[in-house]
């Protein structure tokens, strides 16, 4: 073959098949964007007209005017529910990250990993029914507690194995060098190798907080909602993802128009706080690298 | 801090005994502390299975095998009929169609991600990413209002007049248009998968050698034939374990399905009719079943069948990603943690 014959251009079947591979590529883009933006422009688009001072002030008004109400209650409750969940979850997650960076190693750590990555594979639900038969079945009611321990069966493993990352990620030297100071271990780790992933760590607790954030199926197994107020711990709580269904789920076009308007406002919270990981977690490994 | 470090110091050295002491049973406790915790995640995921096997014991010593081929469900005290075939097909269609729709994009995604380095692929990245991190809630609601309708009006129309026309295939699309259906579920199911597919199908492409792909083209192979023969072989292990983790995620989804599916637990060949999956089961009866002791159990008994489907799909696509990742030759490590990868919120 001469060398022209090599740099001929591509003809027949294989130039279509080519072609047809290009294209194929291109419209999976285009429908992965396409969905994206479609799903994007409606929640803006319904979701904004909802939002007024109402909305975030006042409990919902009666089915008559539901564009007089709002879903206040919703907010204190995500809050409430959340903050449970971070309460404990943040710190079990992080020293479970510090055993498993630190010390962890052999069986028992990798036993520890798996564990995590099962959890991590549970699906949401489940965790929402085995709080579900372990406290509020237990104790007779649903509650804002019970919701909070439901999130922390999720949050606990992305913690530990998100944090753990990052601390494996600090440099050796640092911890030889503080302990060459005569610091001790706890403190070498506390003061020493906690703050230096600080950033990254931080990147980890975002994550966890914004996937709690949208969690529906294990709190509505466990705080179940309330059309009011509710500020009892051990009382049923609403949240947004909770109102959001059961308005959705009414034939009433005016609820429906306010769970689009908490739509958006989960949809922006939880973006924020999974964009604003990113670009953490990028700043946070340039700086180390 | 100074003074900290130096009576520290001294303590290390053994300049004073007791404080030396205090000082290695803090630090030794410390360690206690952190690895008690650790244990604790552990002891948690058994309690969790053990708990929710004890609670479905009831109905499982009861109906025994029966449990998963039964088609009847009544709650109804004194005539209790647990069957859970119904839930278990729902199910098992609209995952496996999501899968369907979703894994060819995917893998179209993930190709692209890997080969096309220019102005479009960071940002696409990023949109993949946000598609990830939407709540399953906002998909639902989406998926009621907006895909609902539309697939109602345009496409399930078109299918019936066409597809379901057609011999054998046509059973799946027959029926009305209207109303919530199998078929709506699948699509939303697709779309939420999507990421996680992709993220681990570019993973695990990353790792087919560039070698292999560049001696293709250098050969004068075209760019679909270079990915046929020097991609694609390669990968396809760490594809189908993709997909297996797509499954997964797809079986366990909750609330954007019981949404759109309609909750009627039925067993019919159609696409265009409601059904019901475990999960969207679950969540639309848990109310009722929470002062009856054997429907409680009942329900139970389909988490656990959920817990036992998804644990094996994860553990089976772990194997092979692994084991893609060890031939080529790159340490087989442990999945690194990312948006995708955590999942979409249920």
């Amino acid at each position: 073959m001469s060398a022209a014959g090599i740099l001929q251009p591509v003809r027949g079947s294989r130039r279509i098949k080519d072609l047809a591979y290009r294209g194929a590529l291109w419209c999976c883009v285009a429908i992965a964007m396409a969905t994206l933006g479609v799903i994007a422009f409606y929640v803006v688009k319904r979701g904004i007209s909802a939002l007024s001072v109402n909305f975030f002030t006042k409990e919902p008004a009666s089915q008559l005017h539901p564009e007089q109400g709002g879903i206040v209650q919703s907010f204190i409750g995500t809050g409430i529910i959340v903050g449970i969940a971070s309460l404990i979850a943040i710190p079990l997650g992080l020293l479970t990250a510090v055993y498993l960076a630190e010390y962890g190693k052999g069986r028992l750590a990798s036993a520890i990993r798996l564990t995590a990555q099962v959890l991590l594979s549970v699906p949401s639900i489940v965790a929402g029914a085995f709080i579900w038969t372990v406290v509020v079945v237990a104790f007779g009611n649903f509650s804002a507690f019970a919701g909070g321990l439901a999130l922390v069966v999720l949050m606990w493993p992305i913690v530990a194995r998100a944090t753990e990352e990052v601390l494996l990620l600090v440099p050796q030297d640092l911890r030889e060098g503080s302990l060459a100071l005569g610091l001790p271990r706890w403190k070498t780790i506390m003061r020493v190798v906690v703050p230096a992933a600080g950033a990254g760590i931080l990147t980890a607790v975002m994550l966890a907080v914004a996937r709690a954030l949208g969690e529906t199926a294990p709190i509505l197994l466990t705080a179940l909602g309330n059309d009011f107020i509710n500020t009892d711990p051990l009382k049923p709580t609403d949240a947004v993802p909770l109102r959001i269904f059961s308005d959705a789920r009414t034939p009433v076009p005016g609820l429906h128009q306010i769970a689009w308007g908490g739509a958006l406002v989960l949809l922006l919270a939880v973006l924020l706080l999974s964009i604003g990981a990113r670009v953490l977690s990028v700043r946070q490994q340039k700086r180390l690298a | 801090m100074s003074s900290a470090v130096g009576s520290d110091a001294l303590a290390g050295l053994g300049a004073s005994e007791p404080k030396a002491r205090r000082a290695r049973f803090i630090d030794r406790g410390f360690r206690w502390v952190t690895l008690l915790i650790g244990v604790g995640l552990i002891a948690l995921l058994i309690y969790m299975l053990v708990d929710l096997t004890a609670g479905g014991w009831r109905t499982f010593s009861r109906f025994g095998f029966g449990f998963f081929t039964g088609t009847t469900w009544n709650p109804v005290r004194g005539r209790e009929q647990f069957g859970a075939l119904p839930f278990i097909f729902g199910t098992l269609v609209t995952s496996l169609l999501a899968v369907l729709i979703a894994v060819p994009i995917s893998v179209g995604l993930a190709l692209f991600l890997n080969q096309v380095r220019g102005l479009l692929a960071n940002p696409l990245a990023v949109f993949i990413d946000i598609l990830a991190a939407i709540p399953s809630i906002v998909y639902g609601l989406w998926g009621l209002f907006v895909l609902k309708p539309f697939l109602d009006s345009t496409v399930e129309p078109f299918l019936i007049a066409t597809v379901g026309k057609v011999p054998v295939i046509g059973v799946f699309f027959r029926g009305k248009a209207q109303g919530p259906d199998m078929l709506t579920a699948g699509v939303i199911l697709a779309i939420m998968i999507v990421p996680i597919i992709t993220a681990v199908s570019r993973e695990v492409i990353a790792v087919v050698p560039r070698d292999l792909r560049e001696a293709a083209l250098a050969l004068g192979a075209t760019r679909w034939e270079s990915v046929r023969v020097a991609v694609l072989p390669y990968a396809r292990n760490g594809i189908v374990g993709a997909t297996m983790l797509g499954l997964g995620r797809a079986l366990g989804e909750t609330i954007a399905v019981t949404m759109v599916i309609g909750n009627v637990p039925k067993i019919g060949w159609s696409l265009l009719q409601p059904g019901a999956t475990i999960p969207s089961w679950i969540a639309s009866s848990f109310r009722e079943a929470s002062s009856v002791g054997l429907h409680r159990s009942a329900l139970l008994a389909l988490a656990v069948t959920l817990v036992i489907w998804s644990l094996i799909l994860a553990l089976v696509s772990r194997i092979l990603v692994r084991k893609t990742a060890e031939q080529l030759g790159e340490p087989g490590e442990d999945e690194p943690v990312s948006v995708a990868r955590l999942g979409t919120a249920g």
